[in-house]
């Protein structure tokens, strides 16, 4: 027994068992996700539910785990890069759908940091917690900016931003097939603009098109996200 | 795949030293998506070096945001007594988002004949 505390109480330290973790859960979430194929098997949020109950079961604080973790983290800036083989294989169909991208950009920022605040400050969330919320749909680097600049709580947006994700991909699918709209383009462009990265990756596990229309919607509401959330701000509040 | 990982981590490099020396507002890794999508057109021959390595990584561009999902645990208490009116004001405004999103781009398209179909 003393054995098996000393052994745990190395390995709790060690990058290695929270590295180990995250892939093994991750597997096992992305297993259930393709058998289930139910919108909420989500592997980013069956994985995070995974993790999070180990890590509360042992006491583990977060940031032991991200020791481990982080070199999966690491991954996401090589990854944003590699979004330009997916852009560069569409370039012909790019072209073609400047227009509609630029005016489903517009409508789905607009709506996304309007509707966002609008509904929160119906429900009665005031001050620094609501401006908080208005860049949730940008990917996190870019929020975290503008949430700071604009008087938000830069960590309280982090977390709104993952969950706008996950909400975004567990909603994305089921919503649309509802609409019966069967253009890749647009289902990958319009999801990547309200739901980031984590839309991204849901919409590559549908169809290759949709995530690269979806790469482009985020990025470029990375970008518009940037200019609008501290205008609307200053306009309204 | 060496050969590739580094291409990708050179243009994010690259994308870091332009961000930070020129105290541009976006981010370091998005600058070299659009130096890499720039290279790739100026250099096609580029493409079969990476494809492969970048094709792995997006397929599995889920994992990657595990760590960061795992944080939200961790900061549940942050969002306090507030937490029903911000979860709502979410799936409300991703909702909204998705929905205007597509149906401006499927107007759009059909207006200036962009379709697929």
């Amino acid at each position: 027994m003393r054995d098996a505390i000393d052994l745990w109480t190395y390995l709790a330290q060690e990058p290695l068992l929270w590295l180990t973790l995250t892939l093994v859960a991750y597997l096992a979430a992305d297993a259930v996700g393709e058998r289930l194929r139910h919108p909420l098997a989500n592997p980013v949020l069956i994985s995070v539910i995974l993790i999070g109950a180990v890590l509360l079961a042992t006491g583990t604080p977060y940031a032991r785990y991200f020791e481990g973790a982080q070199f999966v983290h690491f991954m996401l800036g090589p990854a944003t890069v590699a979004l330009a083989f997916p852009l560069h294989e569409n370039l012909p169909r790019l072209k073609r759908t400047a227009l509609p991208m630029l005016a489903a950009l517009a409508a789905g920022s607009l709506t996304a940091i309007g509707t966002a605040v609008a509904v929160a400050w119906a429900l009665g969330v005031r001050g620094e917690t609501l401006l908080s919320v208005a860049p949730k749909s940008a990917t996190a680097p870019v929020a975290l900016g503008v949430s700071e600049q604009i008087g938000g709580i830069p960590s309280l947006t982090a977390v709104l931003v993952i969950i706008t994700g996950i909400v975004g991909a567990v909603i994305a699918t089921p919503l649309l097939n509802f609409c019966g709209l069967t253009d890749w383009r647009a289902r990958g462009f319009a999801v990547g603009v309200a739901a980031h990265g984590i839309g991204t990756a849901h919409a590559f596990r549908i169809n290759s098109t949709a995530g690269a229309f979806s790469g482009i919607g985020m990025g470029l509401n990375a970008l518009l996200t940037a200019v609008l959330a501290p205008l609307l701000i200053s306009l309204f509040v | 795949m060496i050969r590739a990982v580094a291409v990708l981590l050179l243009f994010q490099l690259g994308g870091e030293v332009a961000a930070r020396g020129l105290g541009l507002p976006i981010p370091g890794p998005v600058l070299g998506l659009a130096a890499m999508f720039a290279a790739l057109v100026l250099r096609p021959a580029l493409r079969p070096q990476v494809e492969a390595t970048a094709t792995t990584i997006l397929k599995h561009l889920s994992l990657l945001f595990v760590p960061a999902g795992v944080g939200v645990i961790a900061h549940l208490d942050t969002f306090g007594r507030e937490g029903p009116a911000l979860l709502a004001a979410l799936v409300v405004s991703t909702t909204a988002s998705i929905l205007a999103g597509v149906y401006a781009f499927r107007l759009v398209a059909r207006l200036t004949g962009a379709d697929d179909a």
